[in-house]
């Protein structure tokens, strides 16, 4: 029984068969972006309460909060698949993690980007040296050199392991960015959702922050789907299966 | 153990024959030190508060400098191959190249940051601290930065491309190894950086080898 479900798992480790299973879900992952990121957006701008402190302006950290969080946790998916990739040897698993790489820097620039335009009205500076801010930049360096690691290699198989193995040293670094906040005091404030106690901000911005979460969660699913199965086709371009697909064929 | 000695003997001998090129990193590391006074301006004050991390910052890329050469000569004449197929492990093999590439970048860096913090007007105390700070983390510069060089070993644009990966990787060293400096000088104690600076060496001890041994296989492929 056990044995038949490891056999029916790693069915979908063959990008042969993945190509198409990722191509049904990928419509369904962009629908529940679009309803997550409207009724997210919805919340953001008419039912979130202004806030008694930071005015309008701290509006922005519905989008900025979001991007943050997925640009530390695409790092860490994009390290536990080349994690995967190299000790199982999965061809997929290298190919998830190469496409995932510029939604995470995409994700780190967009938190760096709205951060700079949250700092000016509320510290009256686009960018200051604190250890949260720099961290996050670095983690955006990150994104930059395993993209262009991987883009220096011209044999894929050689390029998947060398970026898994930058991507599990780079993968040090995330947690230093979370703590950083408790590590050094400076002017950037506290985490203000956690686990362990309640937060400190009203529940509808709270709501709002964690739809928005969703949003960019389906969104990052969708195009990093999007972008596996355009790795498939260039890698496996070779192979029979592809070129029978219809729309390899017309 | 003695496997270990060898490659260190073996590297320091290489590096005796080659004596341009420990020192031209070695005068790399004094002039950028020296431009920054230049650039800058020649009040004392100001110099004083910014030697750290401008003594820090120019040996992260006198360090770099070396790294290309770590495993190239190596690679280009297959002796890398002999290491893989020695009966050694080839971690204890690298462990000792990484040490010597320590003992030839690092170890002067250390020796020499003294006179370079005396132009910058650094008390003797703080120039102390300075030598502790970078005897801890030069190796680990040397550590991190093997990683970097084994992953891009006969890569197209290796060059660049080692300083791209390597440099964010060295941010904390230099965070903790600077910030001690400075909190010794504010009167903060340097004792938490340093000991910050000196767990991160025991992780990297631990774990650098191990990935840039991982690194070297996959790019002898």
């Amino acid at each position: 029984m056990s044995s038949n479900k490891i056999i029916h798992w790693f069915k979908y480790a063959s990008p042969q068969s993945f190509y198409p299973v990722a191509g049904k879900m990928i419509p369904w992952f962009w629908a529940l972006a679009a309803v997550f990121g409207v009724a997210g957006l919805w919340i953001t701008f008419f039912a979130a309460p202004t806030d008694f402190q930071q005015g309008e302006g701290y509006r922005i950290i519905f989008i900025h909060v979001p991007a943050a969080w997925m640009s530390m946790f695409i790092y860490l998916v994009m390290a536990g698949w080349a994690a995967l990739g190299l000790a199982l040897g999965t061809r997929l698993s290298g190919m998830m993690a190469q496409a995932l790489a510029p939604t995470g820097a995409i994700m780190a620039f967009l938190s760096l980007w709205t951060g700079a335009f949250w700092g000016k009205p509320m510290w009256g500076a686009w960018w200051v040296w604190d250890a949260r801010l720099t961290s996050a930049l670095i983690l955006f360096f990150l994104y930059i050199g395993f993209i262009a690691l991987q883009a220096a290699i011209d044999d894929p198989r050689r390029a998947d392991k060398a970026g898994a193995i930058l991507a599990l040293v780079g993968v040090v670094n995330v947690p230093i960015i979370y703590f950083s906040v408790k590590w050094w005091n400076t002017l950037h404030q506290g985490a203000s959702v956690s686990l362990m106690k309640a937060p400190t901000m009203a529940a509808t911005m709270l709501w709002g922050m964690l739809i928005m979460a969703l949003a960019f969660w389906m969104y990052s699913i969708a195009v990093a789907l999007t972008r596996v199965r355009a790795i498939i086709l260039e890698r496996e371009a070779h192979t029979e299966w592809v070129k029978e697909l219809p729309e390899v064929k017309s | 153990m003695s496997a270990v000695l060898a490659i260190i003997r073996r590297d320091l001998l290489l590096a005796m024959r080659r004596k341009s090129e420990v020192l031209t990193a070695l005068f790399f590391f004094i002039i950028v030190v020296s431009l920054f006074p230049l650039g800058i301006g020649p009040e004392a004050a100001l110099l004083k508060k910014i030697a750290p991390g401008v003594i820090w910052v120019a040996a992260l890329l006198a360090t770099m400098l070396g790294l290309a050469r770590l495993f190239a000569p190596d690679h280009a004449d297959g002796t890398l191959e002999q290491m893989v197929l020695a009966p050694s492990p080839l971690g204890l093999l690298i462990t000792g190249k990484i040490a010597a590439h320590w003992i030839t970048t690092g170890l002067p860096l250390v020796l020499l940051a003294p006179v370079l913090g005396i132009q910058f007007d650094l008390d003797g105390e703080t120039l102390g601290i300075l030598v502790v700070a970078l005897l801890l983390g030069t190796p680990l510069l040397s550590l991190i930065g093997a990683i970097g060089a084994a992953l891009t070993l006969g890569v197209r644009g290796g060059g660049v491309l080692l300083s791209l990966l390597v440099l964010p990787l060295y941010v904390p060293t230099l965070i903790f190894g600077a910030g001690a400096v400075e909190a010794h000088i504010s009167g903060l104690g340097a004792g938490g950086h340093l000991s910050l600076l000196a767990a991160l060496l025991a992780l990297a001890v631990f774990f650098a080898p191990w990935a840039t041994t991982a690194a070297l296989r996959i790019a002898l492929e």
